[in-house]
């Protein structure tokens, strides 16, 4: 039962909107699942869902623990990149794992730079590091490529295909290819 | 895990260049009041607690627009619940932070405004350790207030219109700390409100 994640007769509201109903599906270890669809049609939803950040209208979901990135990146414009990333690896229990992820982005030189002035782009690369810091078994990933260069993309191929090696999961929303091998695919809308 | 997000957001009100504001305000208006009331020392000093007290409500309130806005503006709120951290946990944290953000100038502050508005020793040091009981309450009261206005435009002059009447029964015995029990009834307003603050404000972070 470990590190699989099962979502059954899953259905989500957003206003008076059913963004969908009756979804069913499995991930199992090593595994990824891609979420397309146009804009709207509830991916970010389905991730919030699977993040426990809202409640479903029905259905069960067993999820082991996990690390969610949204659109947001949780990072004080005040706070150095570094201290920042530090904070929630702290909570994650994660401390030793964050130079090597904080690496794993190429984000070493940037550790001493005040959030604000980073880049749309490096913010998003501090955020995927510390969903590769927290060490959880299922990462949530929505558009983790937006705004990133082909180096960076890059990047992020190859720790996923890391944690995947490692019997990590991956659920992604995407518009387009971000360099998951062979990954399922759940079209919604 | 409650004190590492103490520690955190007392980091984040050191940091910030607002961090002041409650403290001058309180001081300012200490020092604004006697104009305003003319040179009459006995009635100034008749007032003087009443004065410090509305001025500690409102410097309670200063910073509510940051108290949990930014925090769901920049998805740090998704952050920690994705993690499984409890809402109440996370108000509770942000009162306690709060609270020692705004009470502890304020009541450090206090000799001075006191000095501005001509308050005896004998009622300073009641009106302090009125205003340490009660000012938990009234950071309290401003962390629901911030959580219930998080996600709107404008949401500190709301946030007020909030706080103001629930903060009454604390004002009403803070004031008149010198009368029998009152103190107690300080204490006791101030619990409830410490202690129902937590959900209430948690509830509302919950909400979608």
């Amino acid at each position: 039962m470990a590190n699989t994640l099962h979502v059954d007769n899953l259905a989500c509201q957003r206003g008076d909107r059913l963004l969908f109903e009756a979804l069913s599906f499995r991930v199992e270890a090593g595994g990824a699942l891609v979420l397309e669809g146009a804009n709207g049609t509830g991916k970010s939803s389905l991730l919030r869902l699977l993040a426990g950040l809202l409640a479903p209208l029905s259905g069960q979901i067993e999820a082991p623990p996990l690390a969610f990135m949204g659109h947001e990146t949780a990072l004080k414009p005040r706070g150095r990149l570094l201290e920042e990333l530090a904070h929630w690896a702290l909570l994650d229990e994660a401390r030793d794992r964050l130079a090597p992820a904080m690496a794993a982005m190429n984000l070493e030189a940037l550790a001493d730079v005040p959030c604000r002035h980073l880049s749309s782009g490096q913010r998003r690369r501090a955020g995927l590091a510390r969903v590769i810091a927290s060490g959880r078994a299922l990462w949530l990933l929505d558009e983790p490529t937006a705004g990133l260069d082909s180096a960076s993309v890059g990047l992020l191929a190859a720790a996923m295909a890391a944690h995947r090696a490692s019997g990590g999961l991956i659920v992604a929303a995407v518009h387009g290819d971000i360099g998951l091998d062979a990954p399922a695919r759940l079209r919604l809308g | 895990m409650l004190f590492q997000l103490i520690r955190r957001d007392l980091a984040l009100i050191a940091r910030s260049p607002a961090v002041w504001m409650p403290v001058m305000f309180f001081v300012l208006v200490a020092a604004l009041f006697p104009f305003a009331v003319g040179p009459d020392a006995r009635l100034l000093a008749r007032i003087a607690p009443g004065i410090l007290w509305v001025s500690a409500l409102l410097a309670a309130l200063l910073p509510v627009e940051t108290l949990f806005a930014p925090d769901q503006e920049d998805g740090t709120l998704d952050q920690l619940a994705s993690r499984g951290i409890a809402m109440e946990m996370v108000a509770l944290a942000r009162i306690i932070a709060h609270w020692l953000g705004f009470a502890l100038p304020l009541l450090a502050a206090l000799p001075v405004a006191g000095l501005l508005v001509g308050l005896e020793a004998a009622a300073g040091w009641r009106l302090a350790l009125a205003l340490l009981i009660g000012t938990p309450a009234l950071a309290a009261l401003a962390v629901v207030a911030a959580a219930l206005t998080a996600g709107l435009r404008g949401g500190g002059a709301l946030a007020g219109l909030i706080v103001l009447p629930l903060a009454l029964p604390v004002l009403i015995f803070g004031v008149g700390a010198g009368l029998p029990g009152a103190l107690q009834l300080l204490g006791a307003a101030s619990l409830v409100a410490v202690a129902v603050a937590p959900f209430a404000a948690g509830a509302a972070l919950k909400g979608d």
